[in-house]
């Protein structure tokens, strides 16, 4: 009992504490890519503190919506924390409903915020939320169907015990089906997570913004949340993607070495990605709105083949 | 009078819920009046599938009278109709032979008719009954052509005598019999592409019969579907199963998809009654799969999220037109361009319709994600089929499945967000006020049921679970997991949502805490909203129901069709003035233009061709009668 709740603890403080290190290094990367000597990965704890510092304001127009939503949406994302295999291969929270559970918990974090969208009443909000939901809606089939493709080779849809499946099995993974998989959930992840090239983080003209129109009302400590939250969900997006695909290192959580272990290779797994990531956001442009659409429907056909491929080649 | 009839009604459901608790948990009855009516007299009885449907009936319509006592300004037409509606309901599950079953349908069936009549006055409601009248007969027609059929080759038209003998009937007549009854049930159903009718009758009725007839009527064409697949016929080819998991792969999808893009709230509800009934469809599709493979566990496992999910559905889909329901009695229209800010002005509605579009949305812990998360799960297990073509159309069901789920997060976004939320966007906005104490008290008890059975899996799991071995005439699984887990299939997958909610419940509590220990700046300051400098916020800068949806038209245009319209009016002076623009952007139904359109063409080009015989000429008849008797002596 005490080791589980210690593993949680673990588990929430790696996802809480660590998520704006990786947002910190992805922009340093981006900008050292680009020739400029950027920010340190560091900055965005300071924003976070400059933030928390600061008064928020409240649109008159809005309802307790807008002021619960900042709250649930980082509940959520900590409870996902717990679902994903971080750290160990048995989260604490894996029994409360797997992989299903994870794509719906991070749509209630996704229907409050653009609840919150729509609740200032101004058109960059309404907008921002509707692209926003546009996006989440039609990426997750894929995240379902990806996901579901791996569980199939693995029997399970435990994501720990598909972890364990392919460390135990590598031979498992090497097919044509498990690369299709990966693409189709690298690009739901760049879509879910508001990188480029469906969304741009680092814009500032809120018509072309999506996740950042929708938010543009928040300030102050609810910014901070909301930002806090967003860091964690590009967290356990990449933590997932490279944990499901690269398994090597997690382990049982037998010990603190274990999991101590486990933080090492994940560091090191989300190194890799997070260049990739970097490398891959220098080099192209944000799609137009209405194309993006036809990215998800890729990858989406790209998910639906390797699944396809399970059946037709078992 | 008014109230009287519907407490009336009230305690009619108290006395069906518990009667159908009681069928339930296996106690059972029969009542048999053979004088009342010809062939087979009138029979019910009491079976644990009857019991449940009976019991959801019950259960809703307590919340629905009670709330329809407190709807302010009715006159109490209708009543009598309401109360032959849900008497009539109450009988079907219990039927217990075609005669009794076919004529409490036929009620049901009346009676919804003059309760979407309610509104005579406008054409639109003139209209949506019309439609309603002409696909409930169709449907009908199907249901006895098939009833009739099997009768006539068993000899009886005992449903009790056909579970024994129906299954050694050759397979061409069971075929028959099954397209026959799985039209006319799909049509009550709202099955696409027989849903036509759903959309334009579910909104015309007053909101506590639209609650009634989404909620719990379409169910009966469910149960129907029930028996014919599962329990009439005994299990049949797997074309039957793959029918089933295509029919509900294309409603849900379809379903949520018009619901989507719909300004008109109630309707909007109503599609989205097509999407439940579709995602119900895609767990019985594949309980009887899994039936005809001999894979009973999951079979049960498929036959509990249909049924878990019909109830589910029934409660949320209540809540929702209930709320509707205030809503436009608050605002006096059902265009939800009208709408906004009423969260401020019903904050009692605003609460209980988020817990109902939260639930609808399948957000966890609430019930719809449970009813979800299980037919998912029944989905996933298809690779135990070793048939590549089921396993295909399988896969298509959990995608169509997982596309579903993220649709009517934004479809429920959209609906309350645009209701509730910003600025009023019209003078009766504006002035709206919160519901009257009993449609409260009917609201509250709906979304304390959502949560309920959102939390509760693993105590309605197990008895839903012998509903459904009951009708698959099986051994109930033994009890999957602990109080707290529900375990699937072994060690597939579990399900806790009391583990979700203390989580989150725990998780909220963090950043509570963690903004204090950090110390975080507590100051506030309202301010308007900000927008580039402009001097005054109206609400006609908010983003409207049609913005909002604009992303999927634009995406599926190839499915919506929608057509433009601009009219711009300029000023008599000069062109540089306009005094009038209109806009309109409808989407069209393909089901209209490519089926039902040219399906009355011909009917009406048959007709035209047939109606050349009726002259009006008495000679012209007589030589038809002269030509008829010669006809049959040859023939004899």
């Amino acid at each position: 009992m005490i080791a589980e709740v210690a593993g949680a603890i673990v588990q929430v403080l790696v996802v809480g504490a660590g998520a704006p290190l990786l947002v910190g290094a992805l922009r340093t990367l981006k900008a050292r890519l680009v020739g400029r000597r950027g920010p340190s990965p560091w900055q965005p704890y300071a924003n976070l503190r400059k933030l928390l510092a600061k008064e928020a304001v409240v649109s008159t127009t809005t309802s307790w919506v807008f002021r619960a939503t900042p709250y649930i949406l980082a509940a959520t994302l900590l409870v996902t924390g717990l679902i994903v295999p971080v750290t160990t291969t048995r989260p604490p929270l894996a029994f409360a409903g797997n992989i299903i559970l994870l794509v719906y918990l991070f749509m209630l974090g996704t229907f409050f915020l653009a609840l919150a969208g729509l609740d200032a009443g101004s058109a960059f909000g309404g907008m921002g939320a509707s692209r926003e939901v546009a996006v989440a809606a039609l990426a997750e089939p894929t995240v379902i169907v990806a996901v579901f493709a791996l569980a199939l080779r693995a029997d399970t849809i435990d994501l720990g015990r598909i972890v364990e499946r392919f460390r135990g099995e590598p031979w498992l993974a090497a097919n044509p089906a498990h690369l299709l998989a990966f693409a189709a959930f690298f690009i739901v992840m760049l879509a879910e997570t508001g990188r480029l090239p469906v969304d741009n983080p680092a814009t500032h003209l809120e018509l072309t913004m999506i996740h950042e129109a929708m938010v543009l009302e928040y300030s102050g400590r609810y910014l901070a949340l909301v930002e806090w939250a967003a860091a964690m969900k590009l967290f356990l997006f990449m933590t997932l993607l490279a944990n499901l695909f690269v398994p090597w290192g997690l382990r049982e959580p037998t010990g603190p070495v274990a999991v101590l272990l486990g933080l090492l290779a994940l560091a090191g797994k989300l190194a890799l990605l997070t260049t990739a990531v970097a490398v891959l956001e220098t080099g192209v442009a944000k799609l137009r709105l209405f194309r993006v659409p036809e990215l998800l429907a890729g990858s989406f056909a790209l998910a639906f083949l390797s699944l396809m491929a399970v059946f037709l080649v078992r | 009078m008014t109230r009287l009839a519907y407490g009336l009604v009230a305690l009619i459901g108290i006395a069906a819920a518990g009667l159908g608790g009681y069928g339930v948990v296996g106690g059972a009855g029969t009542l048999r009046l053979a004088w009342l009516v010809p062939l087979g007299g009138l029979e019910l009885t009491l079976d644990p599938l009857g019991g449940l449907f009976l019991g959801l009936i019950g259960f809703a319509a307590v919340p629905a009278s009670v709330y329809a006592m407190g709807y302010p300004d009715g006159d109490g037409r209708g009543r009598f109709a309401y109360v032959v509606f849900v008497v009539s309901m109450c009988l079907v599950p219990v039927a217990a032979n075609a005669m009794t079953f076919v004529i409490a349908w036929e009620l049901m069936s009346l009676a919804s008719y003059f309760l979407v009549l309610h509104d005579r006055e406008s054409e639109e409601s003139i209209r949506a009954a019309w439609i309603y009248a002409v696909m409930t007969h169709v449907g009908l027609a199907c249901l006895l052509a098939g009833m009739l059929l099997l009768g006539a080759d068993l000899g009886s038209l005992r449903f009790a005598d056909w579970r024994v003998s129906a299954p050694a009937l050759d397979p061409t007549t069971r075929n028959a019999v099954f397209v026959l009854l799985a039209l006319g049930f799909a049509g009550k159903a709202g099955v696409i592409p027989l849903h036509v009718w759903l959309p334009l009758a579910h909104p015309a009725a007053p909101s506590h019969v639209s609650a009634l007839m989404s909620g719990v009527m379409i169910k009966l064409g469910i149960y129907g579907l029930l028996r014919v697949t599962l329990d009439w016929l005994g299990s049949g080819p797997p074309w039957w199963g793959v029918a089933l998991l295509i029919a509900g792969a294309v409603s849900s999808v379809i379903g949520v998809l018009y619901a989507v893009v719909e300004q008109d709230l109630k309707r909007l509800l109503a599609f989205c009654s097509i999407e439940n009934i579709g995602i119900i469809l895609l767990g019985i599709g594949s309980a009887a799969l899994y039936q005809v493979a001999g894979l009973e566990a999951l079979a049960l496992l498929g036959l509990v999220a249909a049924l878990y999910h019909t109830v589910n559905h029934a409660v949320f889909k209540a809540l929702l037109f209930l709320g509707a329901g205030a809503v436009v009695h608050a605002t006096g229209t059902r265009n939800m361009e009208a709408m906004g800010g009423l969260i401020k002005r019903m904050p009692w509605t605003a609460a209980c319709f988020l817990v109902g579009s939260s639930a609808i949305a399948a957000l966890p812990p609430l019930n719809g994600f449970v009813s979800e998360w299980l037919t998912f799960l029944a989905l996933f297990q298809n690779t135990r089929l070793d048939a590549v073509g089921q396993n295909v159309v399988f896969t298509l069901g959990i995608a169509s499945l997982a596309l579903t789920g993220g649709l009517a997060m934004v479809c429920f976004v959209k609906a309350f967000g645009i209701t509730f939320l910003a600025l009023p966007r019209s003078d009766a906005a504006a002035g709206a006020h919160e519901a009257s104490p009993p449609m409260r008290v009917a609201m509250l008890a709906l979304a304390a049921a959502c949560v309920a059975l959102g939390l509760g899996p693993t105590l309605v799991v197990p008895a839903f679970g012998s509903v459904a071995a009951s009708l698959l005439r099986t051994t109930p699984p033994a009890a999957g997991g602990t109080w707290l887990t529900l375990r699937v299939s072994g060690d597939f997958a579990s399900l806790s949502t009391v583990a979700i909610a203390v989580s989150i419940a725990v998780s909220l509590l963090v950043p509570l805490l963690a903004l204090r220990l950090v110390g975080a700046s507590r100051r506030t300051r309202s301010y308007e909203t900000w927008g580039c400098g402009r001097i005054v916020q109206t609400a006609r800068m908010e983003y409207t129901a049609t913005a909002f949806a604009n992303p999927f038209k634009r995406v599926f245009d190839f499915f919506y069709r929608p057509t433009k319209r601009l009219d711009i009016e300029f000023h008599p002076e000069s062109r540089f003035f306009v005094e009038r623009i209109e806009y309109e952007n409808p989407t069209r139904s393909i089901f209209d233009d490519w089926l039902y359109r040219p399906a009355l063409d011909l009917l009406h080009s048959v007709a035209r061709a047939v109606g050349a015989l009726q002259s009006g000429s008495a000679n012209q008849y007589l030589a038809y009668i002269l030509a008829a008797l010669l006809l049959m002596l040859v023939l004899a």
